[in-house]
This record gives structure tokens, C-alpha cells and sequence, in this order.
């Protein structure tokens, strides 16, 4: 018989040791699930995880792509982390992504055609000020009404991306696209464009934005006080109050920081890696970044490593489909394998597992 | 191979300017790659490119490999994918969404010794970038006519993708032949902002449906709108899009366009094969036989099945054109006059309704 023992406190061992063990029983189930599909299971798998870094013909190309790929989801999963240690459910990211986007877009292309040094700066701040102000609505809407934020914000993106479909058709369309939707190309107005700072190695702001954010976020959480608050109204929301925690004005700020962060995403990406405002341009970075944040378990550090190793299933999921001819489904599959084991195996952080009957306690 | 590139570039006034580059040399083995917008199972759009890509192996059997990827975001994620393809050595890749045109062009000038061909686009910026669209306004032409002498409520339907010229001129071509057959005829358009997404194309059958429409063509790629009608008993009919989408004969699938890529692929890769590849502009259409009409089934009367198949004849055979004036704008403004034919370089920068439609182009 088996059965769990709660621990008296999480084990330190497990908490590093969990995300290991899920990445191997991710490869050991994914590896059976393209077996079954007809592949060599140590091809895929060696497609998916060693190819994108060591391949000699793509891994020059794909291992900075790797950053570019997991710049915006660290910069978001950052932001979204410190509110939910503290109970605070930001699920709209994705709208303050498509927000900052809008914005620091809108403001480069109101310069168009100048070229003058303060435009990409001034960008940046909008871009920032775009995903802060959209992620202010359901802060404020919680700390006036007490509506449910994880709604609010969530509905928020579905009004964000009509906002956007509205922009790309209408004031924001290339007045020189023949009529087709879309913005100008910011990576052709050199003045509003965020590129790679040295070819080859996938490195532009954006980048740099999100490892500033990590250890501003790692030095909050351990050194400031108001880390220390964050940390404590998560997890005691009384006692935080008694120490003195001003609950609305954490909400508005875990809110803000995480909006302003999702909003400069936006702005990196539609200024570099994505180019322009279209209807499409959101790609759901603002809902993996959830799944980011949780699996580096709301740690800094982690979440660093949990962007790099979604960024690494992205990338070594389109390899392995045009490589091997794996269908889009099991690659989705596989990404969802290993979000299931991690929740799954964490249970042994907090659980003992213990053979044999419990005695009775007489 | 009609070249109609000076036309539609004047009309857009991109001023591009290029010069067809010939590869003077034969292959022996190509690698034919293609980047798919949704998944080959879609039963549509993205299905029938497949189609066209497995039909490459048929022909040219071990000359032709092909590797293709699925689900490609039409955004910074294409312009890896396209990457990643050409750095694995493929000799001609296939772009076969509107949304991939800047990336192909960006990763185009990265690659100069490998073809790119865009489907749908405008943009050939480079020399071994090629684009390739098919005349699907003639098919809807069919479909209005057919629409117009079926629909009992008077209320005919459209599911658009994204307001592009493309889908503006399958509506403005609905419209028209519906129109021309029964003046009553009021058309409602709803706006999915997607090329393949299930749930959303569901919706917007329902919400026609609801406002009383009882026939829908829908310009985007799954087979939802039809399950959506299969719902009403009977009462509301559709089209196939993209593909024949057969399991929904005899209705509410009456009728089908099929986009037939197969030539064309075959067409080009035979081309690269052999020596005699050059940039291109294809716009080919039912004369081609890149669309084709799926049967029209028995729940239409024979009468206007006779007058739908008759007017497919005439277009095949060049007689017809589906934009022939008079026409006039929305806004009342001449666009037509009385027997001319609209330019193809109006058709690809179209961004207004023809007379009649009620509504805006969302802006």
C-alpha cells in the first residue's frame, strides 16, 4: 500500500529535483507517445532537446533565436510572478502585451519619418505606460468594487485584441500597403527599431530587459521589505495586515509592475522580432507566460530556466515536425506532457511517500 | 503562365521592379518544403496545399522530397520557421498564407539560392521570390447565383477572414450574382479575424443564422460553418470552401470551391527540375483549373444547377468575367461602366463594397 505523508515543511531537495524529474518523464512518456506514432523515440526526443543548441546546421541560427523566443515570456512570467505570490491573479497579460504593443508602436510611427535619438526611448515608455494603464482597469475595478480580477483582466484581452484588429485596419495601417491591414514595418525606420544589437547572437532590448528584470525581481523578493509583503500577504493574508501591509495598494502595484512589464514584451517585440502591428500579432505570449511562471515556480531564477526551456520545446517542436514529419498536435502533446508532470511531481515537495499500512493511532 | 506583374504592381503602386531570373541548370533532387497556416487536417485551405504537396511525390516520385510544418503563427514565429527550412536544405519553399509575405521576403533575401514561393501576396522583393494566388471570385460568382435563387428569407450570408482585397472581392463577386438573379436580396457580413479557428467560425454561422440568414459561404478554413448549418434541418445551405468538404453532401453542403494547387506545385517544381524556373506571378483561375466547382448536389433544382454550371462554362472558356460592368461603388460612384471588365490590379488592392452591400469594411 501506498500513501502520502504531508511534510512538516516543503523539501528543499525535491523543490530543485522536481522540474528534473518531470523534463525525464516528459521524454520517457513523449518518447513512447512517437513510438507509437512511428518514429524513433531517440530521434525525437534528441531533435527536440539537443539539436536547437548542438546541431552544426541549425544551432547557430536557432540557439539565440532560444532568446528571442523566451525574452517576452520571462519579461511577462516576471511581472505576473510577484502578483501571484501575493494572491493577486493577473490572467490578462496578453491584452497588456497587445496594449504596450499598441502604444509604443502608435508613438514610433507618429515620428515617422524623422529620425531623432529620443524616439525609441520615448517608445519604450509608452510601451510600458500601454500595458500599465490596461492592467490598471481591473486593479482599480478590484480595489473600488471588489470585482474578481482574473475575469476583468482576462476579458480585457478579448477587448485589447479588437482594439487591435481596429488599429491595424485603421490608423495605424500602412498608408503604403495597398490597402492590406498592418502597420508600417518598424524594422525599416531605423529610428523606432529594437534590432539585434550584434548579429548572430539574437540579443536586442528586449532581451536585456528581461535578465534586468529577473534580478530586479530576485533582489526585491530577497532584500526589500516590500518583497517581504508580497511574499507574506500571499501567504498569510492576516497576519500581513497586522504588519502593516496596505492591501489596495499592493494590488495596484503587483497590478501595474506586472502590465508595465507585459506592456515593454509588446513593445520589444513589435519594435524587433515581429516588426509590425497586425491583426495577428499576439501569439499567446501573454498565456504561456502564466504556464512559465508557475513552472519556475515563481522564483526569479526559475522562471529564467522555465522561459528557456519553453522557448527550447517551441523551437525544438518545429524542428522535429519538419525534420521528422511529427504532426503540430504531438508536439503540443509532448509541451502539455511535461506542464503535467511538473504539477504532478511536485507533489513530492510537499508529500512523503511512505509504504506500508499507517497504524492507527490509539 | 500569365504574367500579370506590371499590372498589379502599377495598380499598387509599390513600384517594384525585377527581371525574371532564370536557373540556367537542371536538378536532380529537389526538396519542396511548406509552411502551413493550420493543421492538414483542417478539410480546407490547408489540406489542399497538402494535397498539392503529396501529389509532388506522385509524379516526380524519388526526385521530390517534401517536409512541411504545420500551424506556423503568421508573424516573427514564420520568419524562424523559414529559417530553419532553408538551413535544412530545402531547394524551394511554399508560403502558403497572406500573413507570411514579409517574412518570406525578409528570409528570401537571407537565401538567395533557394525559391521562395508566396501564396496569396504581392510582395516579390527579391528575385527567387515568386507569388501565386488562384481567382476564387469566379467560384464565388457560382456560389451567388446559386445563393440568390435558394435563399427564401431574402438574407444570404458571408463569414469573412480578415477585410483583405482577396475576401472583399469574394463578397463583392457573392453579392453581385446573388443579386443580379434576385434583387430582394439582402447580404450580412461577419468578420472572424481568423483564417482557422473552429469555435469562431461556429460562431459567426450562428450568428447569421440567427439574423435569419439561410445560406452562408465562408471564407475561412474549416468545415465549421457547415457543421452549423447541418444543425438546422435543412433550413439553412452552404458552400465547401477551400476544399469539397463532401461529408456534408448533398446539404447543407450544395456545392463546393476546390482550390486545386496540384498544377501549379507540379507545374513549378518540374520547372526547377528541368532548368527552366523564373519568378512569377501566377493568378490563375477556373480556365486553369486551379478552382474548381464542387458538384452541385440535388437539394438545388435542376434549373439553376443548369444556370450555375452554364455560367462556370463561360467562365472557363473566357467568355465571362464576373466583374463586368456596369457597377457601382457602395457610395453610388461609377466603378464600371456598362460592359467593361474590371482590371486586375482594381481586383488586388480592392477595398470597397460594390452598390448594395450595407455596412462597412471594418477600418
Amino acid at each position: 500500500m501506498i500513501r502520502l505523508e504531508k511534510r512538516p515543511s516543503p523539501s528543499r531537495f525535491w523543490q530543485g529535483a522536481t522540474p528534473v524529474l518531470a523534463v525525464v518523464l516528459t521524454m520517457i512518456a513523449g518518447g513512447l507517445m512517437f513510438a507509437a506514432l512511428g518514429k524513433n523515440p531517440f530521434d525525437a526526443i534528441r531533435t527536440i532537446f539537443w539539436d536547437p543548441l548542438f546541431h552544426p546546421q541549425f544551432a547557430s541560427y536557432s540557439r539565440p533565436q532560444l532568446l528571442v523566443k523566451a525574452a517576452p515570456l520571462i519579461l511577462i512570467a516576471i511581472g505576473l510572478s510577484l502578483g501571484f505570490r501575493a494572491g493577486i491573479w493577473n490572467i490578462g497579460a496578453e491584452g497588456q502585451y497587445i496594449m504596450g504593443a499598441l502604444l509604443g508602436a502608435g508613438v514610433g510611427l507618429a515620428f515617422y519619418p524623422a529620425d531623432l535619438w529620443f524616439i525609441f526611448p520615448l517608445m519604450v515608455v509608452a510601451g510600458a505606460f500601454g500595458g500599465w494603464v490596461w492592467a490598471m482597469i481591473p486593479a482599480i475595478l478590484r480595489t473600488r468594487f471588489n470585482t474578481n480580477e482574473i475575469l476583468v483582466s482576462l476579458l480585457m484581452v478579448y477587448i485589447a485584441e479588437n482594439i487591435l484588429s481596429s488599429m491595424s485596419l485603421g490608423l495605424l495601417r500602412n498608408p503604403e500597403g495597398g490597402g492590406f491591414p498592418g502597420s508600417r514595418n518598424l524594422s525599416q525606420y531605423p529610428a523606432a527599431s529594437n534590432p539585434e544589437m550584434i548579429a548572430g547572437t539574437g540579443m536586442h532590448w528586449g532581451v536585456i530587459a528581461a535578465l534586468m528584470a529577473v534580478i530586479a525581481a530576485y533582489v526585491l523578493l530577497q532584500r526589500h521589505i516590500l518583497g517581504f509583503h508580497i511574499k507574506l500577504a500571499g501567504q498569510a493574508p492576516r497576519a500581513a495586515r497586522y504588519a502593516g501591509v496596505n492591501p489596495t495598494g499592493l494590488v495596484l502595484l503587483c497590478m501595474g509592475i506586472s502590465g508595465a512589464l507585459a506592456g515593454l514584451a509588446g513593445l520589444f517585440e513589435v519594435a524587433g522580432p515581429a516588426g509590425r502591428i497586425s491583426i495577428d500579432f499576439n501569439v499567446g505570449y501573454g498565456f504561456t507566460a502564466i504556464i512559465v511562471a508557475f513552472l519556475g515556480r515563481l522564483n526569479p531564477i526559475g522562471i529564467l530556466l522555465a522561459g528557456l526551456l519553453m522557448a527550447l520545446t517551441y523551437i525544438g517542436g518545429e524542428l522535429a515536425q519538419f525534420m521528422l514529419g511529427l504532426p503540430a498536435a504531438a508536439i503540443q502533446a509532448f509541451q502539455g506532457m511535461l506542464l503535467f508532470f511538473l504539477l504532478a511531481v511536485d507533489l513530492l515537495s510537499n508529500y512523503r511517500i511512505r509504504l506500508g499500512y499507517k497504524k492507527e493511532a490509539i | 503562365m500569365k504574367r500579370r506583374t506590371l499590372l498589379a504592381t502599377a495598380a499598387l503602386g509599390l513600384g517594384l521592379a525585377f527581371g525574371g531570373s532564370a536557373s540556367a541548370q537542371g536538378m536532380d533532387k529537389v526538396k519542396a518544403c511548406f509552411v502551413y497556416v493550420g493543421p492538414i487536417g483542417d478539410l480546407g485551405w490547408t489540406y489542399q496545399h497538402h494535397q498539392g504537396a503529396l501529389e509532388l511525390v506522385e509524379t516526380y516520385g524519388d526526385k521530390v522530397e517534401i517536409a512541411f510544418q504545420e500551424n506556423v503563427p503568421e508573424g516573427a514565429d514564420a520568419e524562424r520557421v523559414l529559417t530553419q527550412m532553408a538551413l535544412s536544405g530545402c531547394n524551394i519553399i511554399f508560403t502558403t498564407s497572406f500573413g507570411y509575405m514579409d517574412p518570406t521576403n525578409t528570409v528570401a533575401a537571407k537565401f538567395p539560392d533557394i525559391k521562395f514561393e508566396h501564396a496569396t501576396g504581392y510582395k516579390r522583393e527579391h528575385p527567387n521570390v515568386s507569388t501565386y494566388n488562384a481567382r476564387f471570385y469566379e467560384g464565388r460568382a457560382i456560389q451567388g447565383h446559386i445563393a440568390g435563387k435558394m435563399t427564401k428569407t431574402n438574407k444570404i450570408g458571408y463569414i469573412g477572414s480578415f477585410p483583405i482585397p482577396e475576401v472583399v472581392m469574394g463578397i463583392n463577386s457573392y453579392y453581385l450574382h446573388a443579386k443580379k438573379v434576385n434583387p430582394d436580396v439582402e447580404l450580412s457580413v461577419v468578420w472572424a479575424f481568423t483564417w482557422f479557428d473552429p469555435a469562431k467560425e461556429a460562431d459567426s454561422a450562428k450568428a447569421l443564422i440567427d439574423q435569419g440568414v439561410d445560406v452562408i459561404a465562408s471564407h475561412t478554413d474549416s468545415t465549421a460553418p457547415l457543421a452549423e448549418a447541418a444543425k438546422t434541418n435543412g433550413a439553412v445551405i452552404g458552400f465547401g470552401q477551400a476544399s469539397d468538404m463532401a461529408d456534408y453532401k448533398p446539404s447543407p453542403r450544395v456545392s463546393s470551391i476546390i482550390d486545386n494547387w496540384a498544377p501549379y506545385y507540379v507545374k513549378r517544381v518540374g520547372q526547377l527540375l528541368d532548368g527552366t524556373y523564373e519568378q512569377v506571378d501566377s493568378w490563375a483561375g477556373i480556365p486553369e483549373g486551379e478552382v474548381e466547382i464542387g458538384e452541385i448536389t440535388d437539394a438545388v433544382p435542376a434549373d439553376v444547377k443548369a444556370e450555375a454550371e452554364a455560367m462556370r462554362d463561360a467562365i472557363a472558356a473566357g467568355t465571362y468575367h464576373p466583374f463586368t460592368g456596369p457597377i457601382n461603388k457602395q457610395d453610388g460612384s461609377v466603378w464600371l461602366a456598362e460592359g467593361a471588365v474590371a482590371p486586375d490590379g482594381d481586383l488586388l488592392g480592392m477595398n470597397f463594397y460594390v452598390e448594395g452591400i450595407s455596412g462597412d469594411i471594418p477600418k
